[in-house]
């Protein structure tokens, strides 16, 4: 919403600048968002006289001028091109330091082909007040020589933008923002008068609402003999071209004048384009209109609108329709000022997707106890401008008008906002507000009709406190409970706090990327459960099934830029069908290591670096990383190459980590060169930490030493590694507290096949040493025990 | 010179002498081998008077033991001169590059959540989450926005095509406010609480990115009020910034979940084309920022969320928590924040053990 200065000064008197309507919107929570003033911009130009004008001896086409500059000094030279450019001519001089507001140059003192130039005999384009460039602007004989232009040409109104919340339809006035500065102390509200129109005889064309839901009002009159010819006045046209708004015709300026005048919108029809009575009616389903912005909008039974015999001429409260608009041969018209249900207009503006500056105000609640007044304001404009006779007025329907009451005790605006104004103060305020106060226990706060948002005591709050300035609020610590704070952080929170430290400590970067991907992205992972229905682009669209691809979209931008190692991971959420699963994603792509002089070549990652980060992430986050089976991939097929993945279980349903190697046609579908390494953990797999306290089990460390014994297998190379020496260490769980493999070997010396696995088994002994013999029979259970998997003992 | 004293010169000569371990050893087989002439020495105790034993027997074992340690001796020297010889050889360039442990880092997102969670934690608040794709209902009905609130249109909300079991329709939560709502729900009051996390609306520019970070306050308690807000977030925002020069302006403002509601500003100064949060706006050389939404929570969401608004009242703000960090540690671009860049990764991450405490400094 924008407003002049000048404007304000039409319901605001007092002694007050621009700074000070800024500073006093801030304070009372309309937000500033800019202020243009063009007298800033036209600082340094003045009306001047031309006393003398000579051609240049240098140039046939420069004239050398003298000019009064009204300052009492000698006349300036100035070298001007304008062919109107002549002794006598009153136009405007900018003088050195200026700067021209259409191109930004510095005005300076120079000399033009040998002659010393003082400034500069202005245009209007160069002014940016218009487009002619012919000459150089020619004032009346009579303006003032010496006036700064901006003041003389009155472009110099300051104009100001306001943001205002949705709240407060009031102020979509000039009106009410005056209202408002007046109860914050800038200045006084000047009263509205309201014009008494002398009615002949009843409205030409009948009205009627035949929705009261959504239009409980509609008043209007009817007016004959205008003229639409006639040139909006000069008052008018410059406020409404200073806020932005086009002039259009003298009926439709008065219109939109009052509508950010006065906060009310207002309809003027053509009278010569209606047929039979004009009636406020629900749509009928696929009736369609075409509106003042020149679109077709087909309409739907929820809708309403103002129709007659012949159609659709208005969607209500929203846009005029374009056939019945008033045009330059108007003669005869319909005044509307109807009142129309907030809710509906919105839904409606909703469903249609069309904006508009009535529906914006319809939608946030006019006030609906100024109808016939508006409709008296409106038609003494157009009688004033166009002329014309005026029926008397109709007012077909009521408006909701009662007045609402909010219980309030003066004591809340300390106790809820924080600032303690005195009860007298209180009422003061809310008095230059509109509203009605009756004292007692508690207070009786009568709503004036155009303050919709106030319905409950914090509001009454909010209106004293936002007056009084926020300014005055005392911090207040909160009250601390007693002793050290105590931990808030949920297992949960820990979990992922500690996921994410471990995989920085392991050398990960950690990634944000994008929660949404595109259908392409999302496709090898079965697609995602969640698709936006409006997404800002194709690519931003599907709610990632995976965090692979954001990490492989990001693995190539990195490969494009020329990195040669990826360590990337990030935790976030997978969004299924089911519910978020939080989720952490490890991606490494190219070197592992850099070549270098010990280890020679580059070396890549394989998906045993996978493995070890998936174990060595669990670890870190608490999970029983020595329980967990290494077991088949979960992933849909064309993830993970087929070969080389796995998932890290903690029995045959709860999978805590997938990893491997992925399927190099996947890391192809995102652009990423090279085998690409991944880890996924499923954080809501992983088991919670069991509460046991602070102290630990007691430290009894075993007397002896333990022993090492290693066995070398033959085995089939289809048998697992993995299985092999789970089955040796438990062959004998008393005394076998770990088995690792050390070596595999296939080749010379082993059958074809066949693989060579080679086991060392650490023993523990309990009281005493072991005996041979009992070594013996260990040994003797760990080849049973390896038999039974079909690995045997390499004689 | 008795016979053992020439003995002993002779042979602790020929030891002290030795080049290598070898002529040692050879030395000491000739002197206390089995054949040696110590040893032959010795075996001549054996027929000796016990009065001439008396005197000569000292003199055969003291020859004996200082040969021996004469031995022990020349043998140290000669093993440490071949260590040293040995070691000479085994010289490296230690201005060689040793192998590179690669570095990792912790998003400035994530790092800025847990210096919320450390600052926030020493004030009674806990951290609460909630769903990303949420209902109508929580992200807005229960906020106080009806379906025909024009706050609704503010937000460019992303929407799902079907609604879920209730009826209610689906879509990616434009705030984190509904979390206030599901946290109302869930505990009784008195509530702390902290709800950060990725939000969306449907909006991008230079500035604005379809999702961005926000973290949401709320407090519901007896007797709360807009004092201690503003005393909430003067502190958190001086321990955060980590400066006692943080000066705020509250303005009234509206929001439909609180009421009254404030924006709130912060003063700072431009210093090398960056804004350093601190100082009073309205100071030479200052200027205000708006920073956080905030306000007194609305008695209809207390109601909305089966509390009594009579008996409880508090406070509710939110600040986008990519901007923290951005004004906190200097970064310039809010897109590159989901880029994935390495390089920036690198550059504006944070170190593993980089962990925010209160006694190690939250900007650890």
């Amino acid at each position: 919403m924008k407003i002049t200065l000048d404007w304000l000064r039409e319901h605001l008197e007092g002694d007050y600048g621009v700074a000070d309507v800024v500073a006093t919107l801030n304070r009372i929570g309309h937000e500033v968002e800019g202020v243009e003033n063009p007298a800033e911009k036209l600082a340094g130009f003045r009306v001047a006289r031309v006393l003398t004008a000579e051609k240049h001896p240098q140039a046939d086409k420069l004239q050398v001028l003298t000019v009064d500059a009204g300052d009492g000094g000698a006349p300036l030279t100035v070298v001007c091109g304008a062919p109107n450019a002549r002794a006598g001519l009153v136009g405007v001089l900018g003088l050195p330091g200026a700067v021209v507001p259409a191109n930004g140059m510095a005005l300076k003192v120079a000399a033009v082909r040998g002659v010393e130039s003082n400034g500069m005999m202005c245009s209007t384009r160069e002014l940016e007040l218009g487009d002619d460039h012919d000459g150089i602007i020619e004032l009346p004989a009579d303006a003032p020589i010496g006036t700064p232009f901006a003041d003389y040409s009155g472009a110099g109104d300051p104009v100001v933008d306001i943001s205002i919340t949705p709240n407060r339809q009031d102020c979509m006035g000039v009106r009410g923002i005056a209202r408002d500065l007046a109860a914050a102390g800038l200045g006084t509200l000047k009263p509205l008068t309201i014009p008494a129109i002398d009615g002949q005889g009843p409205m030409a064309t009948e009205i009627r609402t035949d929705d009261p839901e959504a239009c409980p009002a509609f008043y209007g009159r009817t007016i004959a003999g205008v003229d639409n010819k006639v040139a909006t006045p000069e008052w008018m046209r410059r406020r409404l071209e200073a806020i932005g708004q086009r002039s259009i015709s003298a009926l439709v300026d008065i219109s939109n004048y009052v509508m950010f005048d006065l906060g009310r919108p207002s309809h003027i029809y053509d009278r010569a384009r209606l047929t039979g009575a004009l009636v406020a009616r629900r749509a009928k389903q696929g009736e369609s209109v075409t509106a003042l912005n020149g679109k077709d909008y087909t309409l739907t039974d929820t809708m309403t609108v103002i129709a007659d015999d012949s159609g659709v001429h208005d969607i209500a409260g929203i846009m005029g329709g374009e056939h019945s608009g008033c045009s330059e041969t108007t003669t005869d018209v319909l005044l509307e000022i109807a009142y129309f249900t907030p809710e509906r207009i919105a839904l409606t503006g909703q469903e249609l997707a069309l904006t508009s500056d009535a529906r914006s105000r319809f939608e946030r609640g006019v006030d609906p106890a100024f109808l016939g007044d508006a409709t008296e304001i409106v038609t003494r404009l157009i009688l004033d401008i166009c002329g014309g006779t005026p029926s008397v007025m109709t007012k077909a329907g009521t408006p909701p008008t009662e007045t609402k009451t909010v219980d309030y005790d003066p004591s809340l605006s300390a106790s809820l906002g924080g600032i303690a104004i005195e009860p007298a103060t209180q009422r003061a305020i809310l008095e230059s507000l509109g509203f009605g106060v009756t004292e007692g226990s508690p207070w009786r706060i009568a709503v004036p009709s155009w303050r919709r948002d106030v319905d409950a005591a914090p509001d009454i709050v909010e209106e004293v406190t936002r007056i009084t300035g926020f300014d005055a609020v005392e911090s207040v610590a909160l009250p601390r409970t007693d002793g050290v704070a105590k931990p808030t952080a949920t297992a949960e929170q820990l979990l992922e706090r500690r996921l994410r430290r471990a995989a920085a400590a392991a050398g990960y970067h950690e990634a944000v990327t994008w929660s949404f991907v595109s259908d392409r992205e999302a496709a090898p992972f079965g697609g995602g459960a969640w698709s936006l229905a409006n997404p800002i682009s194709e690519d931003l669209k599907v709610m990632r099934p995976s965090l692979l691809p954001g990490l492989l979209a990001a693995a190539a931008r990195n490969q494009n830029r020329g990195a040669d190692s990826i360590r990337l991971f990030e935790i976030g959420r997978r969004y299924l069908a089911d519910a978020e699963h939080p989720t952490l994603c490890i991606v490494m792509a190219g070197n592992k290591t850099e070549r270098g002089w010990q280890a020679g070549k580059a070396a890549a990652f394989d998906a045993y670096d996978a493995k070890a980060a998936a174990l060595a992430l669990l670890d870190g986050a608490g999970a029983p990383a020595d329980r967990l089976q290494v077991m088949e991939p979960v992933a849909e097929a064309g993830i993970w190459h087929p070969g080389q993945a796995a998932t890290l279980r903690l029995g045959p349903k709860a999978v805590l980590a997938e990893f491997g190697a992925l399927h190099p046609s996947l890391a192809r579908h995102y652009d990423v060169d090279g085998a690409v390494m991944a880890v996924q953990i499923f954080l809501g797999a992983i088991p919670a930490k069991r509460a046991s306290g602070p102290a630990r089990s007691a430290f009894t460390p075993p007397a002896l030493q333990p022993v090492r014994r290693d066995f070398a297998f033959l085995a089939p190379d289809t048998l697992a590694a993995g299985d092999l020496v789970r089955a040796v260490k438990g062959a004998d769980k008393a005394v076998i507290v770990d088995a690792r493999l050390f070596d595999r070997f296939a080749g010379q010396g082993v059958p074809e096949g066949q693989v060579s696995l080679a086991v060392e088994v650490v023993l523990q002994p309990a009281e005493k040493s072991f005996a041979e013999a009992e070594l013996k029979a260990i040994a003797d259970k760990v080849v049973a025990a390896a038999a039974k998997v079909g690995a045997v003992l390499r004689g | 010179m008795s016979d053992y004293q020439a003995m002993q010169a002779e042979l602790t000569g020929a030891i002290a002498a030795a080049s290598n371990l070898d002529a040692l050893e050879a030395l000491r087989v000739a002197a206390l081998g089995k054949a040696g002439s110590i040893t032959g020495l010795l075996k001549t105790l054996g027929g000796m008077s016990p009065e001439e034993r008396q005197s000569v027997g000292p003199q055969i074992h003291a020859l004996r033991e200082i040969v021996t340690a004469a031995l022990a001796e020349r043998k140290a020297a000669l093993e440490g001169a071949a260590l040293e010889a040995k070691l000479a050889g085994e010289r490296l360039d230690m201005t060689l590059p040793a192998a590179a442990t690669p570095r990792g880092s912790v998003h400035p997102v994530s790092q800025v959540m847990d210096e919320l969670a450390e600052i926030f934690a020493d004030m009674g608040f806990a951290v609460a989450t909630g769903p990303e794709i949420e209902d109508d209902w929580h992200n807005f009905t229960a906020l106080n926005i009806p379906e025909t609130h024009p706050a609704r249109a503010m937000h460019d909300t992303f929407y799902f095509p079907d609604a879920n079991a209730e009826g209610q329709k689906m879509l990616l939560r434009t705030h984190t406010s509904p979390v206030q709502i599901r946290t109302m729900m869930s505990q009784e009051p008195p509530i702390r609480i902290i709800a950060p996390g990725r939000v969306y609306r449907s909006d991008s520019d230079a500035t604005h990115t379809p999702m961005f970070h926000q973290v949401e306050g709320l407090v519901i308690d007896r007797g709360i009020h807009m004092g201690h807000l503003k005393w909430t977030l003067e502190t958190f925002l001086k321990a955060y910034f980590e400066t006692d020069d943080i000066v705020l302006r509250l303005r009234p403002s509206y929001f439909p979940f609180t009421e009254p509601s404030a924006e709130v500003d912060v003063g700072y100064r431009q210093e090398k084309g960056r804004r350093i949060v601190g100082g009073n706006g309205d100071d030479e050389g200052h200027a205000w920022m708006e920073l956080l939404g905030s306000g007194m929570v609305n008695r209809r969401v207390i109601a909305n969320c089966g509390l009594d608004p009579d008996v409880w009242q508090g406070f509710a703000f939110g600040v986008g928590v990519d901007r923290l960090a951005m004004l906190k540690y200097g970064m310039d671009d809010l897109r590159a924040f989901f880029d994935g860049d390495l390089r920036w990764l690198a550059h504006y991450g944070f170190g593993a053990l980089s962990v925010p405490t209160l006694s190690g400094g939250i900007s650890a």
